[in-house]
């Protein structure tokens, strides 16, 4: 039962654009050794990505206002959320780096909003999943 | 040119599929891989990926530790990745550096797949760009690049085989040997970059244009202007923009002059160290380095110093022959770098040394050192490097008399690491720590404190070194960083007769050609200066600060400050004195390190009980330093992969002598 929920979740994960085929990848390296790989890799993610986030927050209030530090930071949790597959998570972070590379402050704010959303949504809905696929087992 | 040497001396202790041409069953099974990331997830998941593909994965998430480990198991890695950015260290700066020292592929990744960041892994020599998210297909195919290196560095070393080997010709002939090896050489790189030496640095730009840049050719006459500029304004206060001011050379930038005053730097360290610990093999890896034919080198810093006037004419032709990997007069190549007085005092000295060397050339693994010896130019340094290293090791053995030995050292000691070291080291007062008693070959002499690398280092400073009777020069080697010495200023003391380096010129002259000579590599002797040092472990993670004591022996008076990259040893056997560049211009015992070095060689063992060539495991920073660095300046790396060259093959043999063997580290804490 919770195999078909699990993996119903999953397809949905894939189908709405929350996760891409580098997810696949991961789910690839777990195995019998490593039976809970995707989930630690994923709770390594949400740990670090954090710090990411509170380091935008402060560089955001500072001033004058350094869009090339964000951009920088940026660009790792970028990095950070492409190697999980988290797509909308990527998608917004790059939109935030376009806004930063113009200079547009209305446009990072905003957009760094939407990455947290997004950031946040993932993290609820990859929990649900693991928790069901890991009972499933 | 006997191309068909075969490379039998090149079998790699390491991994089987090393020898020849052809690979285990296994591989790439097995291949040990260092990732260097500092994102724990990307970290985390690359290791995976690489374990699947049944590789030995080592991570790290700091590029400093990451050197560290390449230095401490000099052949304990294939292979290199490594995201570009990283907050301790630039991404482009590792794969410099692991370049120079170790001579390993090394792949770059990053989120970034913009052109011009990928053209810099390109021109900064990275073999390989990956785009994050990396994929296992990507991870799958990696070993590719370390049978290509080794093969490209196989056909150089028969290039240099061929070389060292034929003596008949070859070593009679200096100039001939010279031609040979550079037409030997190249193979490819060499002959491309004489080619364009002139086109080269007359396209430089000013505009550091990230997606093109031609790279300079340091000529001899280029690097003759150069080393003329440095003595000018003084290792201390030689910084690259006065330096290119000086030169007056159109079309060169302030980088090109940076990046090669690095390097020189390093090669002024190495010759400084190597000195001391007679070069020893230990840092020649196991691999054997290839080296191409110093020629270039040779030429270019033997002949700028002859003309100059600072380089006795025979010397230059040692010099030469000994880039040319050929045995001839191998003390030639030490002497440039010492005082010229006190070359002519121990000339007889190094001559012998020099033999000794010529004779393990081909038995003895070159340069275990070198591991990783960059195949180009860098290797030819680096044979070079070897090959004066080996003196240096005969001559630690023999106690010869130390300003013989000194001078090798210095030749050794030449590291392509920083060359910002060397000069450090070698500035003030050059103590190359050969301790008489022990019998090693002290550098006395030699290494003129213009030569202390300056940039950057703000102690370095005017040598002065007082002259003591005995030959034992400390070179500081703070090899501390590996770019910038912060500070160290090592105040050598020259040792039996060596000069103040009042005439820093001068000097500065023969330890130029030194360094040129080994810049290809003189991976550990500053490294094992330090080793030799007790204090081993702390020096990795020490910043300059730390000081070592003078080694036992000699008459070290200094502390050096081991630089963090400098040293770490772990297995280090503590007996030795550490030549820790100090801070401040102690006398730090380069000699001793170099003679330490040297000893590494099995013979020099024997005699030189407390000089254990760590160095080995410290590292051929240099080398491989130098060699990203410039990757086509060789001209002055001909030189010193003759040299090293010379001494990898006294060194080979101390690498079995180490204490540790590369070993992979397992897992290290992210």
């Amino acid at each position: 039962m919770e195999g078909h929920q699990a993996a119903c979740m999953r397809k949905a994960l894939f189908d709405q654009g929350y996760l891409d085929e580098q997810f696949l990848q991961l789910e690839d390296l777990q195995d019998e050794a490593n039976p809970n790989f995707v989930e630690e890799v994923v709770k390594l993610y949400y740990t670090d990505s954090a710090r990411f986030i509170r380091s935008i927050e402060l560089t955001l209030d500072k001033n004058p206002f350094d869009f090339e530090k964000l951009d920088d930071i940026m660009h790792q949790f970028k990095g950070s959320s492409s190697s999980i597959g988290a797509k909308k998570v990527k998608r917004e972070c790059t939109q935030f780096q376009e806004y930063c590379k113009i200079g547009n402050f209305e446009g990072c704010m905003r957009t760094f909003q939407e990455v947290k959303q997004e950031h946040a949504a993932l993290k609820k809905k990859l929990e649900s999943y693991l928790q069901l696929a890991r009972q499933a087992r | 040119m006997n191309l068909g040497v075969n490379p039998m001396s090149f079998t790699s202790s390491s991994a089987s599929w090393k020898s020849g041409d052809g690979v285990s069953d296994q591989f790439p099974a097995g291949l040990r891989v260092l990732v260097v990331d500092d994102d724990p997830t990307c970290l985390r998941i690359l290791e995976k990926m690489l374990r699947s593909c049944l590789y030995e994965v080592t991570k790290c998430s700091r590029a400093e530790v990451a050197l560290k480990l390449l230095r401490d198991n000099k052949d304990g890695f294939d292979i290199v990745i490594s995201d570009v950015h990283m907050p301790d260290m630039d991404g482009f700066k590792l794969l410099e550096h692991v370049g120079l020292e170790m001579d390993l592929p090394v792949i770059m990744m990053s989120a970034d797949d913009s052109k011009n960041v990928v053209m810099k892994g390109v021109t900064h020599g990275a073999c390989d760009y990956l785009i994050k998210p990396v994929r296992m297909e990507a991870l799958k195919n990696i070993w590719q690049h370390v049978v290509r290196k080794k093969k490209h560095e196989w056909k150089e070393k028969d290039f240099e085989q061929s070389g060292s080997v034929e003596e008949g010709e070859r070593q009679q002939k200096p100039s001939e040997d010279v031609d040979y090896s550079s037409s030997a050489n190249e193979g490819n790189w060499k002959s491309s970059k004489k080619r364009k030496d002139e086109e080269d640095e007359a396209e430089e730009r000013d505009d550091s244009s990230t997606l093109k840049k031609p790279r300079v050719v340091w000529s001899v006459e280029l690097h003759q202007q150069f080393v003329t500029a440095v003595n000018q304004l003084g290792i201390d206060k030689a910084v690259p923009k006065k330096i290119l001011e000086l030169m007056n050379v159109p079309g060169l930038t302030r980088e090109n002059v940076a990046s090669h005053l690095q390097k020189y730097r390093l090669y002024l360290r190495r010759l400084s160290g190597q000195h001391q610990n007679g070069l020893g093999n230990s840092f020649m890896g196991p691999s054997d380095p290839t080296f191409g034919p110093m020629t270039a080198l040779n030429g270019l810093d033997l002949q700028a110093l002859a003309s100059s006037g600072q380089l006795p004419p025979q010397s230059l032709a040692t010099i030469q022959a000994a880039a040319l990997g050929r045995a001839t007069n191998k003390s030639a190549i030490s002497v440039p770098l010492v005082d010229q007085r006190n070359i002519f005092s121990f000339e007889s000295p190094k001559i012998r040394f020099v033999d000794g060397q010529q004779q393990h050339n081909n038995s003895t693994k070159q340069v275990n050192l070198l591991h990783g010896i960059p195949t180009n130019m860098d290797s030819k340094q680096l044979a070079a490097l070897h090959q004066s290293a080996q003196p240096f090791s005969n001559m630690n053995r023999h106690v010869h008399s130390q300003s013989g030995q000194s001078n090798s050292l210095l030749t050794q000691m030449v590291q392509p690491q920083s060359r910002t070291q060397i000069l450090n080291e070698v500035g003030g007062s050059h103590v190359l720590n050969l301790p008489s008693s022990v019998g090693q070959p002290v550098l006395s002499q030699a290494i003129p404190s213009a030569v202390l690398g300056r940039n950057g280092i703000d102690n370095v400073h005017g040598p002065t070194y007082a002259s003591v009777s005995q030959p034992s020069t400390v070179v500081d080697f703070s090899r501390s960083q590996r770019a910038e010495l912060p500070g160290n200023s090592f105040s050598l003391v020259g040792n039996s007769g060596i000069p103040t380096l009042t005439s820093k010129g001068m000097l500065q002259e023969e330890f130029n050609s030194e360094i040129k000579g080994n810049r290809g590599f003189v991976p550990n002797y500053d490294v094992f200066n330090e080793l030799n040092h007790n204090r081993t472990e702390d020096w990795g993670l020490q910043s300059v600060g730390s000081n070592f004591e003078a080694p036992q022996h000699s008459n070290l008076q200094g502390r050096l400050d081991v630089a963090p990259s400098v040293l770490v040893q772990p297995g280090f056997s503590s007996d030795r004195h550490i030549g820790i560049p100090s801070v401040n211009k102690a006398p730090f015992s380069a000699a001793d390190r170099v003679v330490n070095t040297t000893n590494l060689s099995q013979p020099l063992t024997s005699s030189l009980p407390d000089n254990p060539l760590r160095i080995k495991a410290e590292r051929l920073p240099d080398m491989g330093f130098q060699n990203s660095l410039f990757p086509d300046q060789f001209v002055q790396d001909d030189l010193m992969s003759a040299l090293l060259k010379q001494q990898q093959e006294g060194i080979v043999q101390a690498e079995a002598d180490f204490g540790f063997d590369g070993y992979h580290l397992d897992n290290l804490p992210v």
